[in-house]
C-alpha cells in the first residue's frame, strides 16, 4: 500500500491549500446562501472533513465508509453535517455537494506530485470513498427532514384535540379532521387525563368538524365514551350533522347509549342542567342599557 | 396472602385496593365482600381503585362480577377513581363494566349511593347505633 501512503502524504502536506481551494468553491457555489452558514462554521467542518479522510487514507482502510466499523466518526460528522443543513433549509443537492466538491482540489494537488498510475489508482479509492460517503449524505439529509415531518405530525397531532373547560365540570372536546386510531388514542388520553384534573363529571364530544363518519370513527367514539363512563363521567356527542346521522344509520352503528345533540349549544343546556344549574334571563330592569354599537 | 379491608360506614361498605391484586387476592376478596354484605345488611358498596395502575381482564371481570353479586343481594356498586391508563386498557379489552357504576373520586361516589339508596327506608337506623 506504498501508494496510499503517498496520497495521505501528499495530501497532509496540502491541506491548507485544499481546504482553502475547497472552501472557496463552495462559497461559490452557495453565494445565494451565505447567509445561512457563518464563514468560519464551513472552514471548520471542510478541515474536521479533511483530517478524518486523511486519517483514513493513511491507515489505508479499503472497508466500505457506509457499513464499516473504522469509518464510524467519518459517518457521524457527516451525517451532523447533513442534519444541520437540512434543519437550516439547504437542498439535497448542496448538501451533498459539500462532500463532492472536495474532489476538484484534491485531485488537482495529486495531479501535480504523483505519476500517472499512482494518480489513477489514487484517484479511483478516493472517487469510491466520497461517492460513498456523498451518498450517505443525502440518506441522512433525507432522514433528518423525516425526523421535522415527524415531530411536526405529533405537533399538530397535540394542537388538534384541546380539552377546553366550558363551566367548573364541564369539559368539551371539539374534534376537528379526520379520526384515525392514533388521534383517537390521543383525543382519549388528554380527554380522561383532563376530568382527573378538573373532577368534571360530563363532557361534551363535539364532531361538527370531523367530515366524515365511518365504522371505524364511531367505533373510536363510543370506545372514547366508555372509558370515560369507567371513569365515571358521562359523555354527550354533539354537533351531529344531518348527513353524518345518516351515514351511521345505514352502517346499523349502535350508538344508542350515548346521548346525542345536534347542537354543542343543545349538549350544553344538558350538561349545565346535570350539574344543577339552570340558566336565567335577567329581569327587564335590571338588564344593561345596550349601547348604540350593539 | 394478602387481605383487602372492608371498611363499614352506616350502610355502605367501602374497599380501598392499595395493593397490586394477583387472581387468588381478588376471589377471596370477592368472597368476603359478599359474606359481609350479607353479614351487614349493606346498601351499598363503594370500591376506590385509585392506588391500581394495573387493571387485567381477569380483575376487570371480577369487578364486574363482584357487582352482579352485590345487586343480587341488594346493594349497589360503584367503583370509583379509575386512573385513565386504566379505563382505556379496559376499554381496549373489551371490557366495558356494563351494570357496575362509576364516579370520579370517594367523594363522589358516596353522594351517588346516597341519592340512590335515599328512597329505602333504613330498617337499621338502630342496629347502625349499637
Amino acid at each position: 500500500m506504498a501508494d496510499q501512503s503517498r496520497t495521505g502524504e501528499v495530501l497532509r502536506r496540502h491541506e491548507q491549500e485544499v481546504v482553502a481551494a475547497w472552501v472557496r468553491m463552495q462559497e461559490q457555489n452557495l453565494s445565494l446562501r451565505n447567509n445561512l452558514l457563518k464563514a468560519g462554521e464551513l472552514e471548520e467542518q471542510c478541515r474536521s472533513f479533511l483530517r478524518l479522510l486523511l486519517t483514513m487514507i493513511e491507515a489505508g482502510s479499503a472497508e466500505d465508509p457506509v457499513t464499516s466499523q473504522s469509518w464510524t466518526p467519518m459517518r457521524e460528522l457527516v451525517s451532523d453535517i447533513s442534519r444541520s443543513r437540512a434543519r437550516q433549509g439547504f437542498t439535497p443537492t448542496e448538501t451533498a455537494m459539500f462532500v463532492f466538491s472536495l474532489k476538484q482540489p484534491v485531485f488537482d494537488v495529486l495531479r501535480r506530485e504523483l505519476s500517472s498510475e499512482e494518480l489513477a489508482d489514487a484517484v479511483w479509492r478516493l472517487t469510491l470513498a466520497l461517492d460513498a460517503l456523498g451518498l450517505y449524505t443525502t440518506e441522512t439529509y433525507q432522514k433528518g427532514r423525516e425526523e421535522i415531518i415527524n415531530r411536526q405530525q405529533q405537533e399538530l397531532l397535540e394542537l388538534s384535540t384541546p380539552v377546553v373547560q366550558l363551566w367548573r365540570g364541564v369539559l368539551a372536546l371539539p374534534l376537528i379532521g379526520t379520526l384515525d386510531s392514533a388521534r383517537t388514542q390521543v383525543v382519549m388520553e388528554s380527554l380522561l387525563q383532563a376530568i382527573v384534573d378538573t373532577g368534571s363529571a360530563i363532557a361534551i364530544i363535539d364532531i361538527t368538524g370531523v367530515p366524515v363518519v365511518d365504522t371505524l370513527v364511531a367505533q373510536h367514539l363510543l370506545k372514547t365514551v366508555a372509558a370515560a363512563r369507567l371513569m365515571g363521567a358521562d359523555c354527550i356527542i354533539s354537533g351531529i350533522r344531518p348527513q353524518i346521522a345518516q351515514t351511521i344509520v345505514h352502517l346499523g352503528v349502535e350508538i344508542n347509549d350515548v346521548l346525542t345533540k345536534a347542537t354543542l349549544a343543545d349538549a350544553f343546556a344538558i350538561a349545565l342542567s346535570r350539574v344543577g344549574l339552570t340558566v336565567a334571563r335577567k329581569p327587564a330592569g335590571a338588564a344593561r342599557p345596550q349601547t348604540a354599537a350593539e | 396472602m394478602e387481605r383487602i379491608p372492608i371498611l363499614k360506614m352506616g350502610r355502605f361498605l367501602l374497599v380501598s385496593i392499595q395493593v397490586d391484586m394477583d387472581d387468588r387476592t381478588a376471589m377471596s376478596l370477592q368472597d368476603d365482600l359478599t359474606a359481609r354484605i350479607v353479614k351487614d345488611r349493606a346498601k351499598g358498596v363503594l370500591i376506590d381503585i385509585s392506588s391500581l395502575d394495573v387493571v387485567d381482564s381477569f380483575i376487570g371481570r371480577m369487578l364486574a362480577n363482584t357487582a352482579a353479586m352485590a345487586h343480587i343481594l341488594d346493594a349497589e356498586t360503584i367503583v370509583v377513581g379509575m386512573q385513565p391508563s386504566v379505563a382505556i386498557t379496559l376499554v381496549e379489552l373489551g371490557l366495558s363494566l356494563k351494570g357496575v357504576r362509576s364516579a370520579l373520586n370517594v367523594e363522589r361516589g358516596m353522594e351517588l349511593l346516597r341519592t340512590i339508596v335515599q328512597d329505602d327506608p333504613e330498617p337499621d337506623a338502630l342496629d347502625d347505633q349499637e
